[in-house]
């Protein structure tokens, strides 16, 4: 943050003006966004830098909500007008209007070649986060993009609107919380458990204002994906920002994506200060992680799947920027294949690249197989439940597992409805039994 | 701007988080829009269960809330950064919420849009105040008046956020201090 702001150091509680490297935003908050910045800054006014603003429709698309679909055809027109690089649209062209054809149905793909599916994921998948950078996006899982080593947090429309016109924002330096990692996760166990356990542990409220950074051994050896899940959640902890620090594995995952989409490649990664102090600091042996639960009605609600078995549920979600990514329908699919799910379970691929690598990988069909209802539409769809006819979305009091990141009342749907996260795993095999379900049953 | 702020308190309890002020199926009513604005206001804190909180927030059919003062517990707005949520307590005509704790983006969000004072106090005031109740908020003293008992109760200050908010929201506020051109 020193860097951005133009200073050698800062220290927490300084209100700094940063100079930010990406801004992001998508169809619920983009318009708002727009407005603002119009409102503002005047009718014709130009944004700061037409290369650094990044446009994703993914929230409310597969809807035949007319005000969704106009949402979309707003940001097509800004972006046309303004001559923005990176934007990723439903439909290729640039002058159409999106319309959703109801009668197709919300599992038949609907979407041309520039669609990219849901915001934080699409991002690392065409290149636009790169150790080092502030990335603001109008989204709080916008600290999902915090696992390639650099500041990125979530900001409303206003403050959208003002980084659209100026290319800088006040922020304050947060404190910092450290969750230093250990030993290697026992088989049935994911990256999911592990920000779930934290949760669990500091409450979801614990880190407010804060910064979560995650080091040590058991950090380092994570793969891309399991540090985006952990990253992701950090706001459900109440925090400002999650933070890895970037190594080989970052660099070698930034390299090919900077290069095959033909975004910036070169970053300069910043490094944790060795003599950094923190707000918090305690180490968490991953060996003893067992898969866990959040429960209903927040994500601090810890418990373990196996004391849980008395819960039977409804139905089962698999999909979303933390839950949808390749890696995690691959674990998915290792407990289903070959067996039936007993209740009814969607599955909502974060991005084309998802549905492309499972297709390839034939775990397509042996989910389809299972009876998992899969979406060809990628996007955020039931996660944050959405307008009616949104495909998985819960329009009835129910019980769901799903491998989504937040369970608010209501968060899915239905206000009375009851959504439990866990990993693709304990999804997976509570889909199996139809109660919540400890998937090392299902592993051995 | 007046910095005492005075009406009907409306109570609710800890974690009230962005989809019970706002639920998810009206986020897409654009804020900048003047008609969506004020409809968004109509369904401010509309999620609450309604068997917890029998009192609506904003009477069905209208479009201003009775209640221009809410009162929380703590990790008041958690969740997502959807600006639809101060702005929707906004539109329906609430000035201040006094809570245990605020979730970051929501109280950042209270402050770049200048809709409402978030205001912070370190006593449980959701066990102490109930619905209806006549209150009195001065953000000079840094105090609460319950006017029924008298009951005095300090608030924390508001600091940098004060003026950004006094000034209407970030972009008054930038203007004011030459961030940028008026
Ligand atoms: S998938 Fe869910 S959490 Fe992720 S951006 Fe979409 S709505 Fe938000």
């Amino acid at each position: 943050m020193a860097r951005a702001a133009g200073k050698t150091a800062v220290k927490p509680g300084d209100n700094v003006w940063v100079n930010v490297d990406v801004l992001m935003t998508h169809d619920v908050c983009g318009p708002g966004t727009i407005g603002v910045f119009k409102r503002e800054f005047g009718q014709d006014a130009k944004v700061w830098d037409k290369n650094k603003i990044v446009i994703i429709p993914d929230h409310y698309i597969f809807t035949a909500d007319s005000k969704s679909n106009r949402n979309v055809d707003i940001l097509r027109d800004f972006v046309r007008e303004q001559g923005l690089k990176y934007f990723y649209d439903v439909i290729d062209d640039p002058n159409g209007h999106w319309v959703f054809d109801a009668a197709k149905g919300p599992m038949k793909r609907q979407y041309g070649d520039s669609f990219a599916g849901v915001c934080h994921t699409a991002l690392a998948a065409k290149g636009h986060t790169r150790p080092g950078e502030i990335l603001l996006g109008t989204d709080s899982h916008t600290c999902m993009a915090g696992a390639f080593g650099e500041f990125a947090t979530g900001i409303g429309n206003t403050d959208a609107g003002f980084v659209l016109g100026t290319g800088k924002l006040l922020l304050k330096v947060p404190e910092t919380m450290r969750f230093r990692l250990e030993g290697k996760m026992q088989k049935g166990v994911m990256a999911k458990d592990i920000i779930l356990h934290v949760i669990g542990d500091i409450g979801f409220d614990g880190a407010t204002y804060r910064a979560m950074q995650f080091d040590g051994p058991g950090a380092s050896s994570l793969n891309m994906d399991d540090r985006m899940t952990i990253a992701n959640m950090a706001i459900e902890a109440g925090g400002k920002n999650g933070i890895f620090e970037p190594d080989q594995t970052t660099f070698d995952y930034v390299n090919e994506r900077t290069k095959f989409n033909g975004t910036k490649t070169a970053y300069d990664p910043i490094f944790c200060d060795k003599d950094q102090r923190f707000f918090y600091d305690k180490t968490f042996d991953l060996t003893k992680l067992e898969p866990t639960v959040a429960c209903h009605p927040n994500p601090g609600v810890r418990k373990l799947a196996k004391e849980l078995g008395n819960i039977a549920l409804d139905r089962a979600y698999i999909g979303s920027c933390t839950g949808g990514k390749s890696s995690d329908f691959f674990a998915f699919a290792q407990i289903v294949k070959g067996k039936k799910v007993k209740i009814d379970t969607f599955g909502v691929p974060a991005t084309p690249e998802v549905i492309a690598d499972l297709r390839a990988a034939n775990v397509w069909q042996v989910l389809v197989d299972a009876g998992v209802q899969m979406s060809e539409n990628p996007g955020c769809a039931a996660c944050l439940g959405g307008p009616a006819d949104t495909f998985g979305r819960m329009n009835k009091p129910m019980k769901c597992i799903s491998a989504t990141n937040r369970n608010f009342p209501g968060r899915m749907g239905h206000l009375e409805s009851q959504v439990f996260l866990a990993s693709p795993y304990t999804v997976a095999a509570s889909a199996l039994t139809g109660k919540i379900t400890d998937p090392r049953e299902y592993l051995s | 701007m007046s910095t005492v702020l005075r009406g009907r308190a409306y109570v609710v309890r800890d974690n009230i988080d962005t989809d019970q002020i706002i639920p998810a199926q009206y986020l897409a009513l654009v804020p900048t829009i003047p008609d969506e604005y004020e409809k968004l206001g109509s369904y401010a804190l509309c999620g609450l269960p309604k068997d917890q909180y029998p009192t609506r927030y904003v009477a069905d059919g209208t479009a201003k809330t009775a209640f221009p003062i809410v009162i929380a517990g703590r990790n008041f707005g958690c969740g997502s950064s959807r600006e639809h949520a101060p702005i929707a307590l906004g539109a329906t005509g609430c000035t201040a919420v006094v809570a245990e704790g605020f979730a970051r983006i929501f109280f950042r969000n209270c402050v770049a849009t200048g809709e409402l004072y978030p205001v912070e106090c370190d006593q449980r005031l959701c066990d102490v105040f109930q619905t209806g109740d006549e209150v009195e908020l001065d953000l000079d003293a840094g105090t609460l008046q319950q006017v029924k008992t008298g009951k005095v109760f300090a608030t924390k200050p508001l600091g940098d956020a004060r003026p950004v908010i006094d000034a209407g929201g970030i972009f008054e506020y930038a203007r004011a201090t030459g961030m940028i051109k008026k």
